[in-house]
């Protein structure tokens, strides 16, 4: 098959072409992401230097609107800590085992039924999840006092744990479907050569398809505690944005605030005509909330190519 | 030639001077803006052609705009500073006041609630953390859950203004809530809960409280016997005439329509000269 010249320069004009648009496409993605860094660090740093790490990070006193302002932001840290780890600790284990149970035990009708609907919890915008949070959880935790075991008295509804319950359910779907990927991704021969050698289902589930697909699962977690940690409308409505930290830290059932909620809550007031520290002090937690995701896919990059070497035998 | 360029700059300044009768700008107070807003749209419904613009930028940026001629009306939602008004003095300009409307803050509590009423100092002290139990005002043993308004909110500012001084902070504990709305429902599903909102969104499903012995009403905060209330103000350069855009703005709050939208926003109008 031979091309005159000029065919052929046409070819690979257009070639060059693709390839170009195709570049500028993916650059876009790459821009705006260190455009965003760029600028948020930019407004973030003024704040640094203006008042320093110590009372940012130490203290608990959040009164940026008083006079003078006091930018402790140490409660507000606790509080989405807090708030994070509740949620991952509930839709971790859930959101694992629906994916197991959906890719290895369930039939395959009920499986196609099912994803879908799980799937749809994604689906449902955070403000309505913020909304079904403030006039049906919240109400029900409150009262779920009086049946609980010793004298444990809920004053507020809305508080650390609606939150965190909430979160969870948001973080179902990221986490039931990328590891339900995974799962699939082992393969069926893998699974056909464990029970040719005899394993059963359990040894199979367990010792073969879950630690080929562990770092797919692990990816899963990771998504799911980002999603959790970026999610704001939901925070701002149900967990009561009281900046301080519970007594016992671990007390979930009093009102946390968290980084996200705070930077959606102090947005409008905190312009640069009114008070630039304030305005700063918002970019600053945002770029604390950027570089715990950062920290967060950087370790999920490395627990990723730490298995596949592992898995080819290194 | 010469003659047509010579109409064309008269036609110009015609329209030109048309253009400033036409075109009024407001700006200042969050608080105050949507009724600015309100008033501005029946106006100009009324009279097709003329351009009102309002803005929201605070009631400091009010004043400084009416200062520096960038506004024709100055919403504030409190009275001019000394040092404003000492500016003005000293450009010229002569600020004229017009009450819009009251503001008033009912404090509420949960409908199931014993307590009747608070003094300030008590509603300070429970904002405060120093009370933090109802039963040291009065009401059964129950913890206090103290809810706020986000400090983005005129009705922070307010609050603030009235009940809780310059020097001191709400209690860390507090739980902040986005709106009114947001408000009321925290309120009468929380048994311990106070809060406070606008009077428009006091309803049978939460208590408002006396304040120094005083119900918030429409009555009480127009008589000025409701302690936490406020004026909401314009302010002119100068009283305009009645005639004018600006002088059918000011009066808009005077008349059946103005008090209509006044209390649909949740404020209360300004009782009729007797």
């Amino acid at each position: 098959m031979l091309l005159s010249p000029a065919a052929r320069a046409r070819r690979r004009l257009a070639e060059m072409a693709g390839r170009g648009v195709l570049f500028a496409v993916t650059s876009v993605a790459a821009l705006s992401v260190l455009a965003i860094i760029f600028f948020i660090a930019r407004d973030a740093l003024p704040f640094f230097t203006q008042v320093g790490m110590r009372e940012f990070f130490l203290s608990t006193e959040w009164y940026p609107s008083h006079q003078p302002p006091q930018f402790g932001a140490a409660a507000i840290f606790v509080g989405t800590f807090l708030v994070t780890a509740a949620a991952v600790v509930l839709a971790v284990p859930i959101g694992l085992f629906a994916a197991l149970c959906m890719s290895d035990i369930l039939p395959f009708g009920l499986r196609q039924l099912l994803k879908p609907v799980i799937e749809m919890l994604a689906a449902i915008p955070s403000v309505v999840y913020g909304f079904f949070a403030l006039t049906v959880v919240a109400p029900l935790v409150q009262d779920a006092g009086r049946w609980l075991p010793g004298d444990i008295q809920i004053d507020s509804g809305v508080n650390a744990l609606t939150a965190s319950l909430i979160l969870g359910v948001m973080a179902l779907p990221t986490i039931v479907s990328v590891s339900e990927d995974a799962l699939q991704a082992a393969g069926r021969e893998l699974r056909e050569g464990s029970y040719a050698l005899g394993a059963t289902r359990a040894e199979t589930l367990f010792k073969v398809v879950i630690p080929a697909s562990i770092s797919g699962l692990f990816s899963a977690v990771l998504l799911g505690i980002m999603r959790v940690m970026g999610e704001t409308m939901v925070v701002w409505m149900a967990s009561g944005n009281a900046a301080q930290i519970p007594k016992p830290w671990y007390n979930l059932l009093l009102p946390v605030r968290t980084l996200t909620a705070t930077i959606a809550g102090d947005m409008g007031e905190a312009d640069q005509m009114t008070g630039s520290t304030h305005y700063h002090v918002l970019f600053a937690m945002g770029l604390c909330l950027l570089l715990m995701s950062f920290a967060c896919n950087l370790a999920g990059e490395w627990v990723v190519a730490r298995q596949r070497k592992k898995l080819r035998g290194g | 030639m010469k003659r047509s360029v010579l109409m064309s700059v008269a036609l110009g300044l015609s329209v030109a001077a048309a253009q400033a009768q036409d075109k009024l700008i407001v700006d200042g107070s969050t608080t105050v803006g949507p009724i600015a807003k309100a008033f501005a749209e029946v106006i100009m419904r009324q009279n097709p052609g003329v351009n009102i613009t309002v803005s929201e930028s605070g009631s400091g940026n009010g004043a400084k705009a009416l200062l520096n001629g960038t506004c024709d009306v100055a919403c504030l939602s409190r009275n001019l500073k000394d040092s404003e008004r000492k500016a003005m003095d000293e450009k010229g300009v002569k600020p004229v006041v017009h009450v819009v409307a009251f503001d008033a803050l009912p404090v509420i509590v949960h409908p199931s609630n014993p307590v009747k009423g608070l003094t300030i100092d008590q509603v300070r002290d429970i904002y405060t953390g120093k009370i933090t139990n109802w039963k040291e005002v009065g009401g059964a043993d129950q913890r206090i859950v103290v809810i706020s308004r986000d400090t983005n909110s005129g009705t922070y500012e307010t609050f603030k203004d009235l009940v809780l001084g310059k020097d001191n902070k709400i209690i860390a504990s507090a739980e902040y809530t986005g709106s009114n709305g947001g408000m009321r429902q925290r309120v009468q599903m929380t048994r311990g809960a106070i809060g406070y909102a606008g009077l428009g969104f006091v309803d049978r499903t939460i208590k408002a409280l006396e304040i120094n012995g005083v119900m918030p009403s429409a009555e009480t905060v127009s008589a000025k016997q409701y302690p936490l209330s406020r004026e909401l103000y314009l302010f002119t350069n100068g009283e305009p005439a009645a005639d004018t855009l600006a002088g059918k703005f000011l009066s808009m709050s005077r008349t059946e329509k103005g008090r209509e939208i006044i209390e649909e926003i949740g404020f209360v109008p300004v009782p009729d000269a007797k």
